[in-house]
């Protein structure tokens, strides 16, 4: 917290564009790295790369700390049974499975299943589920898998997902996968950092745009006047400035501290999955990281999507997604030339993850530029309002640019017109006397929201679901978006919402605070949910970042501004300005957690507790 | 606490500048347009996207909480984070970071100063511990020159966020140096002003019916990623003159001064930069009597950092 060390001084910098590429080696022997490691740690090491698969009704797993060396320095991390990623969990569906996890670490640990539907004191979050694992201790798992698909699961306690303890868990269908496929790859995206999680949290208090090195600069000023004019210039920064709001926030964490990893490989050491021309290969995609949004695409073949958070979808077609932490995308590619690159780019565009499909080890395809950095816009701060301010008018560039190529539909971008005095119906629909049949629309801000705790409201959110976010408008290739996704089968409930929970998602990115209602999780009361209830919840963002927002326990299936049913998923990312809902089952006793799968947003607040019952 | 303190406030602000402050910090953004307005439509904000956000009464930053705003605890049900039915037994395990204290020490300017007569050594820190909205914060300000103090300036503040930008401070603040120390009990606010001006503003009252008030403001200008180009001015005023310390009433001194720093780190900066300071009233009275300069240009060269 007080560190009282002198600050390294970097040359690497990514204000020259570059970011750490890794060491192709990746994992490490610590007798090779000459530095006084701890003895216990002298003798292992972290194996890193393809992980093992653990299968059966009985797993054993170990958390310890390794050494790691992904950069050029031996970091401790924190793992799973020696490797990063975790082994990968393969399991039936319909077992009941028994998994052991010891602890050889000096502080207590935990392992939460992410998405497995499950009795409360099996989820694994400390202080919640359960103690949590002390020092020693060895905790007995127990569940019966009542569900198939791509999941993952990672630790809850402090900082140590970040620092390596993440792996895949698949559950097969009991009948055997619906869609086959010669090749089975999980692809697991991560970051990494050589510094202190908390070290790196402490230093975002002091100053929450340090590791930003995209920064609006007096160059970017004088390049934009001589592009646009000086009153372009001034008018595209003129809101910004005013509100105190940077439009190049879009990542709290960068490449400047961040190495990204595609299955705890660096992207000099190139994860490599092997197949056959004209085989069928399915990748599970998913996003362990504990900051970083990907957008994945690879160059030359196109994706069909056809699970999202392990739940089945009507199979879609893009070239490219976005998911946040905690989400995961299965994806049917069918290869034909020898090598294609696995590109994942962070959101904020200062770095990626990659690795490569091919026919032999070895062989590589191009590794394609890093996109632009785009700035927000205008919908981004202040959603349906953004949008009609940048109607026709050549003043306000970012949203201007979304509406004039249809990136953000607005037929539903008007939410909350309906706020106050200013009625202004749709007209669109026919009301029907259910006023739950869909989504409120009427803001409510809470009343904490008023105060230190948040930088900003958003009175006129958006609802529309099919932008795929700020840096893929626009790019050219068909990006997925929450729109284009149909869980098959509908939804797990036919029962409409009994009432509507709307709670907003705040911070003040200035004293970096994040929280529900601009309450921080300490001051906070948990959500009751009454047991067997259908209900509505609101996400109402009322910052400029995307929360990847996680409910345990309990599906959230989201719907559109209609209230009609889309996708069945565990993880909900909501875009900045973005109003979303999605409708709950209140089926699974107990107390569960609530949270953005930000870590740090996680840690600093934006975390509630349901209580079922 | 990025920017922390700055401005081009110009002379003729200055009298108002705590009260604009406090303005500032009561009126935080600014209102946004009514939706529904026509002209938002169809004229629209192309000239003014600010001017229009001043109709309708909706505010996207700051301002008080309407009567009918939403309680956040309304969906608890009578639960706590500890108590009812399936919480873990004893007392609650689960705090997170915005119940953890934190803390961090910006040296904001350690200098070397040379004026055309004089050499000295100028400081400027602060530190605080605490937690998002409540902290213990120290100011520290001060030059020395042939190796003793010629005047510090140290304050211990109990600083309270009060909106989204700004926070309210309470404490107290020490002078010491050639003169006689003084001590003084310290109200101000602190925080950031709309276009990311830092402004420190701080009214002092001490023994002997003495008042005080310093103005502080800061600009930091990105000239690319890393080299950054930061205006500061300062202004105090007197309410007393106390000639053992050469101050008069009314404005005693203020300085202006620009400073260009390289971030090796964000928290590693080496600095090169000039500064005006200028004496007023009684005060350059005083110093003309002592054959002290009223006005000089100071080259700096130093470092920032913090941890």
């Amino acid at each position: 917290m007080f560190p009282l060390r002198f600050p390294p001084i970097r040359t690497v910098g990514p204000s020259r564009r570059r970011f750490v590429q890794g060491l192709a080696a990746g994992g490490v022997l610590a007798a090779c790295s000459g530095l006084s490691l701890p003895a216990f740690a002298r003798e292992r090491h972290t194996s890193v790369g393809d992980a093992p698969v653990l299968s059966g009704r009985e797993i054993a797993l170990v958390v310890d700390e390794t050494p790691v060396n992904f950069t050029g320095s031996v970091r401790m991390a924190t793992t799973i049974n020696g490797s990063i990623p975790a082994p990968t969990l393969r399991l039936r569906e319909g077992d009941e499975v028994t998994i052991r996890v010891t602890n050889r670490l000096r502080v207590p640990t935990s392992i939460h299943w992410h998405g497995i539907i499950l009795p409360y004191q099996m989820d694994g979050v400390p202080g919640i589920s359960f103690a949590g694992i002390a020092p020693g201790e060895t905790f007995t798992y127990r569940f019966r898998l009542e569900q198939a698909g791509t999941y993952w699961y990672h630790s809850h306690s402090g900082m140590q997902e970040l620092t390596g303890m993440y792996g895949a868990l698949i559950v097969e269908p009991r009948d055997g996968e619906r869609v086959r496929a010669a090749r089975d790859y999980v692809v697991l995206l991560s970051d990494w950092t050589d510094e202190d999680p908390m070290h790196v949290f402490a230093k975002l208090k002091t100053q929450s745009d340090y590791y930003n090195y995209n920064q609006p600069t007096l160059v970017d000023f004088f390049r934009d006047v001589s592009a646009s004019g000086l009153k372009a210039a001034i008018d595209k920064r003129k809101m910004w400035n005013e509100m105190r709001m940077s439009p190049t926030d879009l990542a709290d964490l960068s490449g400047a501290t961040l190495t990204f990893l595609m299955n705890g490989t660096t992207p000099a050491g190139n994860w490599t999955g092997l197949f056959r021309k004209g085989e069928r290969v399915r990748l599970r995609f998913i996003n362990g990281a504990g900051n970083t949004f990907y957008d994945v695409r690879i160059p030359g073949l196109k994706m069909a999507v056809i699970q999202s958070d392990g739940v089945d979808v009507e199979p879609v077609t893009v070239d490219e997604f976005r998911f946040g932490p905690g989400e995961t995308y299965d994806v049917l590619v069918e290869p034909r030339d020898d090598a294609y690159t696995l590109f994942a780019q962070a959101m904020d565009r200062s770095g990626y993850a990659r690795g490569t499909l091919a026919t032999r080890a070895g062989l590589e395809a191009p590794v394609p530029a890093m996109d632009a950095v785009e700035w927000l816009t205008m919908a981004d701060m202040m959603g349906g309002m953004g949008t009609m301010a940048g109607m026709g008018h050549g003043t306000v560039p970012g949203a201007m640019k979304g509406m004039d190529q249809g990136a953000m539909p607005m037929p539903h971008g008007m939410a909350g017109m309906n706020h106050g005095a200013m009625a202004m119906d749709h007209g669109q629909h026919a009301m029907s006397d259910n006023p739950l049949d869909r989504p409120s629309q009427i803001v409510r801000h809470a009343r904490t929201e008023y105060g230190p705790s948040t930088d900003m409201r958003v009175d006129m959110p958006r609802t529309n679901l099919d932008d795929p976010g700020i840096g893929l408008r626009n790019n050219g290739r068909r990006v997925l978006t929450l729109a284009d996704l149909s869980t098959v089968g509908g939804p797990i409930d036919p029962r409409g919402p009994e009432r509507e929970i709307e709670l907003h998602l705040t911070g003040n990115m200035e004293r970096y605070t994040w929280s529900f209602d601009g309450l921080e999780f300490g001051q906070s009361t948990p959500v009751h949910l009454r047991y067997g209830e259908r209900v509505r919840v609101i996400l109402h963002n009322d910052t400029m970042m995307t929360h990847p927002m996680h409910l345990h326990g309990m599906w959230s299936e989201l719907e559109n501004a209609d209230g009609e049913f889309l996708v069945r998923r565990h993880t909900i990312p909501v875009q900045p300005a973005q109003r979303v809902s999605f409708l709950v089952t209140a089926d699974a006793l107990g107390r569960w957690a609530w949270h953005c799968h930000l870590m740090f947003h996680m840690d600093a607040g934006m975390f509630r507790q349901v209580v079922v019952a | 606490m990025k920017r922390l303190p700055v401005i081009a406030l110009s002379l003729a602000a200055l009298g108002a500048a705590p009260s604009a402050a406090f303005a500032a910090g009561a009126h935080e953004g600014h209102d946004m347009p009514a939706a529904g307005k026509p002209q938002m439509q169809t004229s629209a904000p192309s000239a003014e996207p600010t001017a229009a956000m001043d109709h309708g009464g909706m505010k996207m930053q700051g301002g008080p909480a309407p009567a009918d705003a939403r309680d956040p605890h309304g969906y608890a049900g009578g639960f706590t984070l500890d108590g009812g039915q399936y919480a873990l037994a004893g007392p609650r395990q689960l705090s997170l970071a915005d119940e953890h204290s934190f803390g961090m020490l910006l040296v904001d300017r350690l200098e070397r100063v040379d004026t055309r007569t004089a050499t000295s050594t100028a400081f400027d820190a602060q530190a605080w511990f605490g937690r998002d909205y409540d902290r213990f914060v120290v100011k520290a300000e001060g030059d020395y020159a042939d190796g003793r103090l010629e005047e510090a300036r140290t304050e211990l503040l109990w600083g309270h966020a009060v909106v989204s930008y700004w926070d309210a401070q309470l404490g107290l603040r020490h002078d010491t140096g050639e003169g006689p120390d003084r001590t003084w009990l310290a109200v101000g606010l602190q925080g950031l002003a709309p276009y990311w001006f830092e402004l420190d503003a701080t009214a002092y009252v001490g023994a002997a019916g003495r008042t005080a008030l310093r103005v502080e403001a800061e600009y930091e200008l990105p000239l690319t990623q890393r080299l950054v180009l930061q205006p500061r001015a300062e202004f105090n005023l007197y309410g007393k003159k106390d000639e053992a310390n050469g101050l008069g009433s009314g404005l005693t001194d203020a300085s202006i001064g620009v400073r260009l720093r390289y971030e090796i780190s964000r928290r590693f900066a080496p600095y090169v930069g000039v500064a005006w300071g200028n004496k007023f009233g009684q005060t350059a009275d005083l110093a003309r009597a002592e054959g002290a300069p009223t006005h000089e240009t100071r080259w700096v060269v130093g470092l920032r950092f913090w941890f």
